[in-house]
């Protein structure tokens, strides 16, 4: 088992393994992406109230629901590869950010695109979307710092302080958003129940998150694979690997 | 080799500080003009109607303070960077968290005391109601160092970088949140005749994670930043 993860530690057996990975990654992934999205757009029942225009959260809830897993992810990265010195955690670090950026801008977007039919406006200054909204400028601040550190192996060091910092923040952040939203309007709108959601409802959304982790899975392998190559890139085996190539 | 007591050093430490900042007075008056002239830009862009400045006047001193704070905070390890001396402390034989903690208590004596200072003025500018403007300085006096503390993890991970100045803010705002809440949100309160205590134990709790557990992050920052 140690072995196991020490192997995984190096780079050039990472680079191999995950190669090997992603096709079938790839495939799981359209296949429930498929199956969820025909599930949820077609064969779901239409809601009595929203009509067809719930269906956008087979979208925005598994995003916004990968928002947060993935902040995570990339703390404990951080926390592995500060405590560690693990190379590859740093590169996950690194790797995950643009990932978790995208997810939680898709999160705000389809909200919002859902908020104008049912709320009548955009955006409100509602609990969830303000801590997601603050949550997306978290993902660019740490992108932001990466991309401004010259050193790569620096940067990632610095990137993962960040991280933690910002877990130990999140849950404050969220209480305190919560309870300045209840101090200045009250709740204004009742969004659904986890338990009160149809089964027909329910099991596509289950399958789009699937999917979704699936997906944030490839993407996260591919990234990586690059930031390897990049930070390998005098190495024996990587000159090896491009000889082979061309 | 002997070392001295690691008290002693703190306040060596935070004597050194206060004494630099005292021969540049001239920094010390920035970010309070910076926070005066911030305020008296609101009722210039929004209209001087007493009742709806009365409404803002605490979220507009906070948010005020908020970007002063955040302004002066590059100041705190610049010149130490600069000349060498921040690399000395971190060969220091003391644990550098609480070296930290005295550069970050002497820059907020130095940057955010004054706030404190200055504060009744606004408070009076904006019409703030009169139960309203105790309860803001308590919440300037609770607020501003956990800034400080907070903001000085972001300067330590962007102290060697030439343009660090955007990225601090970008580092830094989002993790101001919840103190800005509960402190505008207390002097709302506080102006409405309700109890505030509920928020400014929220404020102290946050005051007492931030001293805890930030000098450490500052100084695992630090450590990397000059790797």
């Amino acid at each position: 088992m140690l072995r196991f993860f020490h192997q995984l530690a190096s780079p050039k057996y990472f680079y191999n393994l995950s190669g090997r990975l992603i096709p079938w990654i790839a495939v799981a992934c359209v296949g429930f992406l498929l199956v969820g999205l025909y599930d949820g757009l077609v064969d779901a029942p239409t809601d009595y109230q929203q009509g067809d225009s719930y269906r956008i959260i087979f979208i925005h809830v598994p995003a916004a629901w990968m928002s947060l897993f993935i902040y995570m992810v990339m703390a404990g990265a951080g926390a592995i590869g500060l405590i560690w010195h693990m190379k590859l955690a740093e590169v996950m670090v690194v790797s995950c950010a643009p990932i978790g950026a995208a997810f939680t801008f898709l999160a705000l977007v389809t909200g919002s695109i859902w908020g104008k039919p049912m709320w009548g406006t955009w955006w409100v200054w509602d609990a969830r979307l303000t801590s997601e909204l603050i949550l997306l400028f978290l993902y660019l601040g740490i992108m932001a710092l990466n991309n401004a550190v010259e050193d790569k192996r620096t940067a990632a060091r610095a990137t993962s302080i960040l991280a933690i910092v910002g877990v130990v923040n999140i849950p404050i952040i969220h209480y305190s958003v919560e309870w300045w939203n209840t101090l200045h309007q009250g709740p204004t709108v009742t969004k659904f129940d986890a338990p009160s959601i149809d089964t027909q409802m329910l099991i596509p959304l289950l399958v789009m998150a699937v999917a979704f982790k699936l997906y944030f899975v490839l993407s996260l392998l591919m990234r990586a694979r690059v930031e390897v190559l990049q930070r390998e890139r005098n190495t024996q085996w990587v000159r090896e690997l491009a000889e082979q190539q061309t | 080799m002997s070392t001295a007591p690691l008290s002693h050093a703190f306040l060596i430490l935070f004597k050194r500080d206060l004494t630099l900042a005292y021969r540049k007075r001239a920094e010390i008056v920035n970010p309070l003009l910076f926070f005066v002239l911030v305020t008296a830009m609101f009722p210039l862009g929004i209209g001087a109607d007493p009742a709806q400045l009365r409404d803002i006047g605490p979220g507009i001193i906070w948010v005020a303070a908020l970007l002063a704070a955040l302004l002066s905070l590059e100041t705190i390890f610049r010149s130490d960077f600069e000349d060498g001396s921040l690399e000395q402390l971190l060969l220091c034989p003391h644990p550098l968290s609480i070296l930290m903690l005295a550069k970050v208590a002497a820059h907020w004596v130095t940057t955010g005391l004054p706030l404190l200072l200055v504060a009744p003025l606004l408070a009076v500018l904006l019409d703030l109601p009169e139960e309203a403007r105790s309860t803001l300085l308590i919440t300037l006096a609770l607020g501003t160092p956990v800034l400080s503390l907070v903001g000085t993890i972001g300067v330590a991970l962007t102290v060697g970088l030439r343009r660090g100045g955007m990225i601090l803010s970008l580092l830094v705002l989002p993790l101001y949140v919840p103190v800005l809440i509960f402190a505008a949100s207390a002097v709302t309160t506080a102006g409405a005749g309700l109890p505030v205590s509920a928020h400014l134990f929220l404020l102290t709790a946050l005051l007492a994670l931030a001293v805890s557990l930030s000098p450490a992050a500052t100084a695992a920052a630090l450590r990397i930043s000059l790797s």
